[in-house]
């Protein structure tokens, strides 16, 4: 049996006396789409920082095709096949959407600044597979048609579809979606969703997304894991996490109603997005 | 074959500009020839200082310093070779291949500079990088000034240096510098600096050695600010430590703000606009500095991005792209 595209062994974060996430456990399976859930500051986010090395796990291990990645820097994790989105989008708002994809097949180039100055034919040779590259995924997520348009000024949905085409452009074994149908009305959520089981299905990935929208995560995905305060709550599919006490406890109950209408309100435990991880050790 | 052609490629602007130069330097008299070399000087010290601020984003206020390292150095190495003469050349080509390695001598020192400030300060971002940088350009003068005078001249700094910077070897530095900053814009290299300038974490996280791509442009940036400070080290003939202070680094900062942070040929232009306004302002002399001022502030009032924003002047006529490519583009290789 080959190793699972991605596990994670007991992995914690503690941030001074604050335990974010505790023994936080995963194993995904190549072509798997698993869903992530749990009410705000339950540590979704924190969990994505650790595997993706924004922060490196207070304790536990994250092994990627079965080598250990924790402790590496994010860009590092990324080349061993780890690529995500974000909550907050973090698009290069000034470039074009080719460009963003772009950056993301940065990752194999090998030719280097001389290459680029002295116009070597290696490096020609890259940018153009780059380039090919970069629009094919561009055709993928139906972005095409934006394809010279600055990021910023493309339409919401639109930037969401993009940060996943980037995302996709890194050439990843496991795909980290956090809450990619955020401020998406009902029907696009529904198209979104299907879009990523046929990238899941096209590229044979490992997905794992966060999502605040119980009714559509469980729609799409094969298991569930549900967090608060940190701790893994249920998992198993989505059947049996509908019908656990602890969840609809934690989760159906009163702050679910009270997430609807407050949406994404950054709590102390997932630092407020990424942005805080920005100084990362 | 595609060495060859790719060589061509190179060499190309080089060689396009050369008559160029050599006829201006032939017959452009005296005091427009002076006013040309500090414009050529100038974009060298402009676009090299976009490549930071403009390209990557990192805020750099030491740009002085990394000049005075290469205007040392070159200044050094002439003075060491001053009696030396290639035997298999003529007196004209050998002096001039001198002073081409002495100004190589000049971006190496400078860039062994940038690499030495870069490593440790770039782990700090914005106004905490300004400040570091800041400080750095004052330790390089404060450490000449206090070396023994017969090594660096001290604070008399060092005078008799050769006039060798002609209008040709300005001019090639310029080329050399536009070429190198639009070649590294159309490349990979060059987005990925642009996508540290948009988004740090972001770019960390699709795969951009970030700390790797900040200390290496700082590095280019320093060379080329060192290549600055050597052409001006042998156009004025002597140097002395206080040539290089802060007033200087704020002069290229203004250069690329004021042109926008991230346009090559927007630094170019305000590089002459500014210099060659300064010298027709001479005649005013008492209010020179005012209307220099009051320009800058009624420019950023008016477009605080800078004269071109972010967009470049070919960008003008290489605007119709081949739709056709889109197209074409078959689907992804799968996953891997």
């Amino acid at each position: 049996m080959t190793a699972p595209a991605l596990e994670v062994r007991r992995v914690s974060m503690r941030f001074g006396g604050l335990k974010a996430l505790s023994e936080f456990e995963l194993t995904l399976r190549p072509g798997e789409l698993v869903g992530l859930i749990g009410p705000n500051g339950a540590g979704k986010t924190t969990a994505f920082n650790a595997l993706t090395g924004v922060y490196a796990p207070t304790e536990g291990e994250v092994l990627v095709a079965g080598a250990r990645v924790d402790g590496l820097k994010p860009h590092q994790i990324c080349a061993r096949g780890v690529a995500r989105t974000f909550q907050n989008i973090r698009l290069f708002r000034e470039l074009t959407a080719l460009d963003n994809v772009r950056v993301a097949c940065h990752a194999g180039a090998a030719s280097g600044f001389f290459g680029a100055w002295f116009q070597t034919a290696h490096h020609q040779g890259e940018e153009a597979r780059i380039l090919a590259r970069a629009e094919a995924y561009l055709a993928v997520m139906g972005l095409s048609h934006r394809r010279d348009e600055v990021s910023r000024s493309l339409p919401y949905g639109e930037q969401r579809r993009l940060e996943i085409a980037r995302a996709l452009a890194t050439g990843p074994k496991v795909l980290c979606l956090d809450e990619p149908a955020a401020g998406m009305n009902a029907s696009e959520k529904l198209e979104l969703m299907q879009l990523i089981r046929t990238i899941r299905d096209r590229f044979g990935l490992a997905i794992l997304v966060i999502e605040h929208d119980m009714r559509l995560v469980m729609g799409v995905s094969e298991r569930l894991l549900v967090l608060d305060h940190g701790v893994t709550i249920a998992a198993g599919t989505p059947a049996e996490v509908r019908a656990d006490p602890r969840v609809i406890e934690a989760y159906l109950g009163d702050a679910y109603l009270e997430e609807r209408h407050l949406p994404a309100p950054a709590s102390p435990p997932e630092g407020g997005g990424p942005a805080a991880g920005a100084g990362a050790p | 074959m595609g060495r060859a052609v790719s060589l061509a490629r190179s060499l190309l602007p080089f060689l396009v500009a050369l008559p160029f130069l050599w006829a201006l330097q032939r017959w452009s008299p005296p005091y427009p020839t002076l006013v040309l070399r500090y414009v050529g000087i100038n974009i060298v010290l402009a676009v090299s200082l976009n490549v930071v601020n403009g390209f990557t984003g990192q805020f750099s206020l030491g740009h002085a310093g990394f000049m005075s390292v290469g205007a040392y150095a070159t200044a050094k190495t002439m003075l060491a070779l001053a009696d030396v003469q290639l035997a298999f050349l003529p007196e004209p080509a050998s002096d001039a291949v001198l002073f081409g390695f002495a100004l190589l001598v000049g971006m190496a020192a400078a860039s062994v500079a940038g690499l030495l400030v870069g490593l440790p300060s770039l782990r700090l971002r914005g106004d905490y990088l300004a400040i570091v940088t800041l400080g750095f350009g004052e330790i390089i003068r404060s450490v000449i000034q206090a070396t023994p005078p017969a090594f660096l001249g001290a604070s008399l700094g060092l005078s008799g240096l050769p006039l060798r910077t002609t209008l040709i070897w300005v001019g090639l530095g310029a080329v050399a510098v536009v070429v190198m900053a639009r070649r590294l814009a159309l490349s990979t290299q060059g987005r990925a600096l642009f996508a540290i300038r948009e988004d740090e974490v972001a770019a960390e996280a699709m795969g951009v050695d970030t700390t790797g791509y900040k200390v290496r442009a700082f590095v280019i940036s320093a060379a080329f600010a060192g290549l600055a400070g050597g052409l001006i080290a042998h156009s004025v003939g002597a140097i002395e430590p206080t040539s290089f202070d802060f007033k200087r680094s704020m002069e290229a900062v203004v250069m690329v703000v004021l042109g926008g942070l991230g346009s090559i040929t927007g630094s170019v232009v305000a590089a002459t606009v500014l210099t060659v306004g300064l010298e027709l302002l001479r005649e005013f002399q008492d209010y020179r500095m005012v209307a220099y001022a009051l320009m800058l502030v009624v420019l950023m009032l008016a477009r605080p991005q800078g004269l071109f924003g972010t967009a470049e002047l070919w960008d003008l006529w290489r605007r119709k792209r081949p739709a056709a490519s889109a197209a074409s583009a078959g689907p992804p290789g799968g996953a891997a």
